[in-house]
């Protein structure tokens, strides 16, 4: 019944969520969305049953935290964009070709991708996370690479 | 295949500053329940962890700081960061002890982990002054049950924040120096250090 202390945590999967934050949520908010889904963790941790899957759970709380954020993110441009009668501009600073190119798929897809590649999850975990089968997870994430494999060249040239 | 497709650099810049800060972000959201860092000291690093309340422990390398945090975070809470803002106050004051600036631990301390009679031993302890010593029959009398010296000795041989509760000043009655969860050394080198005469060090008192 013993939990390891959570700088322990953060020690072995800070890059992970780290890369996981930067997928989903481009370069420009994932500091943010790292610090936020580890503050959220730590709240959360004393009651996580013992010998859970730690990335995973983790996973799961960025997922959360990254859409928190996109709604947020979408009702300030909403209210900015009436405010101003014009459409926000994009964010200025360019994002590496690998977040670029994620930018430019499927919010499902660019899940997939993130909780299977780079985090390492199964497609069962994926697919708990972002909802439906496990099979259309596999999918989702199989055309979100088909994709990346036809952007990454042309954003390299 | 595709795994090796897809990756994202890593930026361990920004995940040093981004762990960095977490700590004291976690802090000032209430949920740090222990905040720890480490100090040098001449007895090797020292593990110094707080509580809301004060500081709940000081570790010795010797004991393994991984084990002295695994052990907080089985008995009371795993919410545990390093947060060197809280521990600021606690971290001056034992350098100044080390560098014999300072004769009196002036820092919140929390006695949680100790309950009963050793926790009015501990109590008790903390009034010993620094450069004296005390028998752990005194001790006992002190705490208000003269018989029962060796049940001080459990007390200090189990107190969880050593230096700043000063159980290395509690000596065998015939001067012999007893034990110490640091080592000998260590409890022969703290008692070195407050006999020196404050006019060579500039002690202030």
């Amino acid at each position: 019944m013993t939990k390891p202390p959570f700088e322990l945590v953060v020690a072995h999967h800070g890059a992970t969520v780290l890369r996981v934050c930067t997928a989903i949520v481009g370069s420009n908010d994932a500091e943010d969305a790292w610090s936020e889904t580890f503050l959220a963790a730590l709240r959360a941790y004393p009651t996580l049953a013992d010998g859970a899957n730690l990335e995973a759970w983790l996973v799961r709380i960025a997922h959360n935290q990254a859409v928190d954020l996109i709604r947020r993110q979408s009702r300030q441009r909403a209210v900015s964009e009436v405010l101003a009668n014009q459409p926000a501009s994009d964010p200025p600073t360019p994002p590496s070709s690998a977040a670029a190119a994620l930018a430019r798929l499927s919010p499902r897809q660019r899940q997939a991708v993130a909780y299977h590649h780079l985090a390492d999850l199964p497609y069962a975990e994926v697919a708990q996370i972002i909802g439906g089968t496990p099979a259309a997870a596999r999918r989702a994430a199989a055309d979100g690479i088909a994709r990346l494999r036809r952007l990454i060249p042309e954003e390299e040239s | 295949m595709t795994d090796l497709f897809f990756t994202m650099p890593d930026n361990p810049a920004v995940l040093e500053r981004l762990t960095a800060g977490l700590g004291d972000r976690a802090a000032a959201a209430g949920l740090l329940d222990i905040a720890y860092r480490t100090v040098d000291s001449p007895i090797g690093s020292l593990l110094v962890a707080a509580t809301q309340a004060g500081v709940v422990a000081v570790g010795f390398e010797s004991e393994g700081h991984d084990q002295v945090l695994q052990r907080l975070a089985d008995r009371l809470s795993p919410r545990i960061l390093q947060a060197p803002s809280r521990l600021e106050e606690a971290a001056r004051q034992l350098e100044a002890y080390f560098e014999h600036r300072l004769s009196h631990f002036d820092v919140p301390v929390d006695l949680v982990l100790s309950s009963g009679f050793r926790r009015e031993v501990l109590s008790r302890l903390r009034e010993v002054a620094f450069g004296s010593t005390v028998s752990y029959a005194e001790l006992a009398a002190l705490s208000g049950n003269p018989k029962a010296s060796r049940a001080v000795g459990s007390a200090c041989a189990t107190n969880p924040i050593p230096i700043i509760v000063p159980c290395h000043r509690v000596v065998r009655s015939d001067g012999s120096l007893g034990g110490y969860l640091g080592g000998l050394d260590a409890k022969r080198y703290l008692l070195g250090l407050e006999a020196q005469p404050a006019a060579l060090t500039g002690l202030a008192t």
